[in-house]
């Protein structure tokens, strides 16, 4: 356990004390939070700084296209159960942020969970030998700069062969199940999967994938859905032992309840009871400014935010019925990806019988969008106009990622 | 099958269907239904036949592994070249392009055949991987105002003589060869690299191969405020970068 031994050489300290100032500069320059550049600094002067701070913790890392964030916070809650935890709960999920938000830490730390960039989990995962590695799902987004989604499952299957670490995967992700199965000891879960178009070929032999219900196996090769011992069934986790144990999230949605069930599952590797893990994570409110109900001209704004066409499938489902009004935000700044093709990809029937009201800087393209897909819907220069627009009752405000960041700031969240 | 007043074939979903390029199937289907014609879509899955008595068929973009794999099976199915010598309209994008070209480059680093029904021949490109929007101006003879899109390949592909070049570029790669060329097309095959989706940018190019499809020469007016908004804002961004 950390607190009993001290990792940390001078060279280390040197490296987060040096961090910790840079952190505090940036800060002081009005540049965020500075989490990041405290972490470059650091890893500097100390280039082993992650892994000498991940000594001592038992780590869990987590990562996914959709959810990370999220199910690190669930995951983090649940695991205070059995002592205190250190996350990177900001988000910050590449090496330099991750090492900062380890360096935070007070010394009583017992875990680490720690949300992991699909990119970094396997560079992460040999710095901070891991007990625990959670994969929720894999599917295409920014397609503009990132590998190719099924080269990333390839990734992390060579990366984590023969790991030490259990790894809890969803198996209802044949990428995800592609890149666990090097593993030696992985706890399948049942978690579902709505997008289902990054994996219709084998990713073993390029087969067909057959999936009747929701079943899934390639014909040819015999690759398919493994065996789930944990499972979400509707509003429920069901156990290995076949026990099931109500969710109760004020996080919204199918994805939510699905991330909650591979929560639980990690949370036992560590010997939280479900019915432990869970009543903790019913405590999780807003994640960064995620789901977040806000007051704006008079009006309840639900803030949702969602990056790619897998997200926006999900988002979809949770909102409220109609005619509940529908605002849609777009940009594609860098972090966003730059090439909005990816919208055609969404099934927008889905939004029938909602207003909608398109915004932000590629509202054009969500313009000819809706129109092809024959929507009711109207353009406006920003969040005031579409609000003013909008029919009585909560509007649901759906965003990419920095269209999300400009949204939050509009509404002073 | 129906007898529909057109039909639309989408080429392998499952395997070259990663970049938003069935959005080009959604444009066709909604400006052919918007003059009035019953439309069939038939989206064929790499395990299925592809039927040989469509009007137009669609083919996208994909992976890298993915394209070899759809290359194998066209090959083997036959349908779409039996198709095209029935007259049938295609369209291609990106990973399709190269695949109706005579070779390209596979996921393997070896020379893989396409279908030869474009005199084009595609390589890997040596330099850096062309991302971004790109403006270009279409061949005079077709009549069509400029070419606006979103290109994402490493390929390289080269027109030969019994091809024309489906555009000449003015900013961004398009074919990537260095002379300016985008694209390449015949009587009845087009091939780009543009996403974006590309029909969505330039609905008078989905117009067009309903016009050959149906062999008219005019087609009743639609709403395009919003398409040509889009345009608009695309060319300007196109010619001035942030």
């Amino acid at each position: 356990m950390a607190g009993t031994s001290d990792p940390l050489s001078p060279r280390a300290k040197l490296a987060v004390t040096a961090g910790k100032t840079a952190a505090a500069v940036s800060r002081a320059a009005g540049r965020g939070s500075g989490s990041v550049i405290g972490g470059r600094v650091a890893l500097k002067l100390d280039p082993e700084l992650l892994a000498r701070l991940a000594q001592g913790l038992d780590v869990t890392l987590v990562s996914a296209t959709n959810g990370k964030t999220t199910t690190t916070r669930l995951i983090a809650e649940a695991l205070r159960a059995a002592g205190p935890v250190v996350s990177n709960a900001l988000g910050a999920n590449m090496p330099a942020g991750i090492t900062s938000a380890l360096a935070d830490r007070d010394d009583e730390a017992r875990f680490g969970v720690i949300e992991v960039d699909e990119k970094y989990l396997i560079t992460v995962a040999r710095e901070t030998d891991p007990k625990c590695v959670a994969l929720l799902n894999l599917s295409r987004d920014q397609l503009d700069r990132a590998a190719e989604t099924r080269m990333l499952a390839e990734h992390w299957r060579e990366g984590l062969t023969g790991t030490k670490a259990v790894v809890v995967a969803n198996a209802d992700d044949p990428l995800v199940v592609w890149a666990a199965s090097s593993s030696p000891n992985v706890i399948w879960v049942a978690a579902g999967q709505m997008w289902k178009d990054d994996a219709w070929s084998c990713p073993s032999c390029g087969g067909v994938l057959q999936r009747p219900g929701d079943d899934w196996f390639c014909g040819e090769c015999g690759f398919r859905r493994p065996t789930p011992s944990w499972a979400l069934s509707g509003d429920q986790v069901l156990d290995p032992h076949g026990s099931a144990w109500p969710i109760h999230l004020q996080l919204p949605g199918r994805a939510n309840r699905a991330n909650a069930a591979s929560s639980a599952a990690v949370a036992a590797v560590f010997g939280v009871p479900p019915h432990v893990a869970l009543e903790r994570m019913s405590h999780v409110q807003a994640v960064a400014g995620r789901y977040d109900t806000v007051q704006f001209q008079g009006r309840d704004l639900r803030l949702l935010l969602a990056k790619n066409p897998a997200g926006w499938l999900e988002t979809f489902s949770l909102i409220d019925p109609p005619p509940t009004p529908v605002i849609l935000s777009v940009n594609a700044r860098s972090a966003d990806g730059t090439d909005t093709s990816w919208l055609w990809d969404v099934d927008y029937s889905r939004l029938n019988g909602h207003p909608i009201f398109v915004l932000g800087d590629r509202k054009l393209d969500l313009a000819v969008r809706l129109e092809v897909a024959n929507q009711n819907f109207q353009v406006c220069q920003n969040l005031d106009e579409a609000v003013r627009l909008a029919p009585p009752g909560r509007i649901e405000v759906i965003a990419n990622y920095t269209a999300f960041q400009d949204l939050r700031r509009r509404v002073g969240n | 099958m129906s007898d529909s007043q057109l039909r639309l074939v989408w080429i392998y979903p499952d395997l070259l269907s990663t970049y938003g390029d069935q959005g080009n199937a959604l444009v066709v289907e909604r400006r052919a239904r918007q003059r009035g014609l019953d439309v069939a879509r038939i989206d064929v899955r790499s395990d299925q036949p592809v039927p040989t008595s469509g009007d137009i068929y669609l083919i996208g973009g994909g992976e890298d592994r993915p394209q070899r794999l759809a290359a194998e099976r066209l090959r083997r199915d036959g349908g779409l070249e039996r198709a095209v010598g029935n007259g049938a309209i295609v369209f291609s994008v990106c990973a399709g392009y190269q695949i109706l070209g005579h070779e390209f480059i596979n996921d393997l680093g070896q020379r893989e055949p396409g279908l030869g029904l474009l005199d084009v021949v595609s390589v890997r490109g040596e330099g850096v991987r062309c991302v971004g929007d790109v403006l270009a101006d279409i061949d005079p003879r077709l009549g069509l105002p400029p070419l606006t899109g979103f290109e994402n390949h490493q390929g390289v592909t080269h027109v030969g003589q019994g091809a024309k070049p489906f555009a000449r570029v003015r900013i961004g790669n398009g074919n990537g060869t260095g002379d300016g060329t985008e694209g390449a097309y015949n009587e009845t095959v087009f091939g780009t690299y543009m996403h974006g989706p590309v029909l969505a940018r330039n609905p008078h190019i989905a117009d067009h191969l309903l016009k050959l499809a149906l062999d008219v020469n005019a087609l009743p007016p639609v709403d395009d405020r919003w398409y040509e908004a889009l345009r608009q804002e695309r060319i300007t961004a196109a010619t001035q970068p942030a």
